[in-house]
């Protein structure tokens, strides 16, 4: 017992879920229990968007030092929009518009390794320069876009199972997925391994720059997705849907125990992260403290949070 | 420093490299030249003392925050916080520094001091710079909105005036822009504690070996990134005379662009205070005077950043490709 509480004890990822369980305890003690399991209800909820991006954001961290995707915001918005716009408020276009948001994503992820691999240039000005050009599009593309989603999509989106959102179920059973992806595909493994070392891989055979396509393809795909259900479950595209994701994606990857720079992930973490700072957000608004304070609370917690975990051993 | 070069590389193979290396060296102030032209094709009239004024109005605070995040890339991290410290810093020059000016002058110098911290924290934990900067960027913001909730504040009257000198003949931009590369190249490129800095990014095993102190470097450099930034936040709320909390967002990319555009690397200390000038005004002028002359629409203006931070990297590929292979 005290073995396997030990083992539990030496995981990184456990101290994620202790933060998000510290908080939740610190906001129901504040309300004096009332809306306890509301809370928890709606943090799921929110997680869901977090985790989806999250996962991406990690295998692309995983692939080494310098290796992020800051276009992550860009894209979601562009995706919100044509979303919206595929479905055009019709239910039986739902899987139509979830396919386009998807394919939408996976383009601008490929784009992204494009302009990584042809210009030889750090990841992240890549994906930075490519989300000035994605958002111009969905500037320009989504002017005055006021699309509600299909009544069908929107209520799905909504749906609670025992307390449980139907989203977060989903969602459980993807991050299974992609745990089994990535301990036990060679693509899997082989994000892992390039992040580790990338020469060794290389020289070992692994094909890497097939590899690193794949997963810049798949964050940006991710991302697609997250912005029609961000669409469906805030009732609307909007160019300004994703921004928050840009910190959340990295700061969950981060808490979550994966390491930066590359080569050692973690997926239960991303979930506690997520919850985490969900959260965090949700104590600071029962508190009821003003906008400012909950902005320096956050960025102080999230400081904090990464000083107390550390980096990586020094090599000397 | 050129002839050293060319001297001790041998004669045969040499010219086409040293070509190639003079003109990737050459390729900020050719971009620059570039944007000047087009607008001087587009609306010759612009190329005047009053054009160059207008146009480069905002370069001054680009130019200032370009230089703070050169100094963090120097010693490869990234501050992704730059551009809502400086809104901060604008924040509080109209106010505290406007109402009572002890108490902003030294806050101003507590963010300094905050930044060397920050330094220190990233060197002793051996953290990732993007994710303390990013949890970073919502303490300034956060602080920012606590201190001015809605836009106003007042800019204090010598600030004002400062940013509105007229000097004879030469814009005052141009003058400021010269005088910021100026000190930051003899200041990095030509001291000796200026190397240290730069090889702390380019070697820190070498450097720490050698005796000198990585802690100290690191701070050095953040501190000096925060200097810079004060400067440009409070050059800032001088030209806009009224401060708002999220006056500065923007600076954060285009800080990173203009370093990039700049001939600077993220890795390797290797980075270029005349360069990182240069490429701000390139972003400064391209940013909005270019744009509008060619007759861009405002949606598509962010783009065409972008597009032109992607062009200038092409090119700086195409140069070096068949040249030293990294």
């Amino acid at each position: 017992m005290t073995a396997t509480f030990q083992t539990l004890l030496a995981r990184p990822w456990i101290w994620s879920f202790v933060g998000a369980g510290v908080v939740w305890l610190a906001a129901i003690a504040f309300t004096g229990g009332y809306g306890a399991g509301g809370m928890l209800t709606a943090a799921l909820s929110l997680s869901v968007f977090t985790v989806i991006v999250g996962v991406g954001q990690m295998f692309v961290i995983t692939l080494g030092p310098g290796n992020v995707d800051l276009s992550l915001p860009a894209n979601i918005g562009l995706a919100s929009a044509v979303a919206m716009k595929t479905m055009g408020g019709d239910d039986r276009l739902v899987i139509v518009g979830l396919a386009a948001a998807i394919a939408c994503g996976l383009a601008v992820g490929l784009a992204n390794y494009l302009l990584i691999w042809a210009l030889r240039i750090p990841p992240i000005i890549a994906t930075l320069s490519a989300s000035f050009i994605i958002q111009s599009v969905d500037i320009s593309y989504g002017r005055g876009l006021q699309i509600k989603p299909p009544p069908g999509f929107a209520d799905f989106t909504n749906i609670v199972v025992a307390g449980v959102p139907m989203l977060a179920i989903l969602t459980v059973l993807f991050t299974i997925g992609a745990g089994i992806a990535l301990n036990r595909t060679i693509w899997g493994r082989s994000v892992v391994a390039i992040g580790q070392n990338q020469r060794a891989a290389r020289l070992a055979g692994l094909k890497v720059e097939p590899v690193r396509c794949a997963t810049y393809a798949l964050c940006g795909a991710l991302g697609g997705l997250n912005g029609a259900l961000l669409a469906g479950y805030f009732r609307g595209a909007n160019v300004d849907i994703g921004n928050e994701y840009l910190l959340a994606s990295i700061a969950v990857v981060v808490i979550g125990g994966t390491s930066v720079s590359g080569g050692n992930a973690n997926l239960p973490g991303v979930w506690g992260g997520a919850l985490f700072l969900v959260l965090l957000l949700t104590m600071l608004n029962t508190f009821g403290v003003s906008a400012g304070v909950r902005l320096l609370a956050t960025g102080l917690i999230i400081v904090a949070v990464i000083a107390a975990a550390g980096g990586e051993k020094r090599p000397r | 420093m050129t002839t050293s070069a060319a001297l001790s590389a041998p004669p045969a193979n040499a010219n086409g490299a040293e070509w190639r290396r003079r003109l990737r060296a050459a390729l900020p102030a050719l971009s620059l030249a570039l944007v000047v032209a087009a607008i001087a094709w587009l609306n010759p009239r612009a190329i005047s003392y009053f054009g160059f004024t207008l146009m480069l109005n905002l370069a001054i605070p680009i130019a200032l925050a370009t230089m703070a995040q050169m100094f963090v890339i120097a010693g490869n991290d990234l501050d992704l916080s730059i551009g809502t410290f400086v809104g901060f810093v604008c924040c509080v020059a109209a106010t505290w520094l406007h109402d009572a000016p002890w108490l902003g002058v030294l806050t101003l110098v507590g963010c300094i001091a905050l930044y060397a911290a920050l330094g220190a924290l990233i060197y002793l934990r051996n953290l990732p710079s993007i994710v303390v900067t990013l949890g970073m960027s919502f303490v300034w913001q956060g602080l920012a909105i606590l201190l001015l909730p809605k836009p106003g504040g007042k800019a204090p009257g010598w600030l004002q005036a400062i940013m509105g000198v007229k000097p004879p003949f030469i814009p005052f931009p141009i003058v400021a822009a010269v005088v910021i590369a100026a000190v930051g190249y003899f200041g990095l490129m030509r001291t000796s504690y200026g190397a240290i800095l730069r090889a702390s990014g380019g070697n820190a095993l070498a450097i720490e070996r050698a005796g000198w102190s990585l802690l100290r470097a690191k701070m050095t450099l953040f501190a000096l990134a925060g200097a810079f930034g004060v400067l440009s936040g409070m050059a800032l709320v001088g030209i806009t005379t009224s401060a708002d909390a999220n006056i500065g967002n923007g600076y954060t990319l285009l800080s990173i662009a203009g370093v990039i555009l700049g001939g600077g690397e993220f890795v390797g200390g290797r980075v270029s205070p005349i360069g990182a000038v240069l490429g701000a005004l390139t972003m400064a002028m391209a940013a909005s005077p270019l744009l509008t002359f060619m007759r861009v629409p405002p949606d598509w203006q962010v783009a065409a950043n972008g597009a032109i931070l992607i062009i200038v990297l092409a090119a700086r590929v195409v140069i070096t490709r068949r040249g030293s292979e990294r």
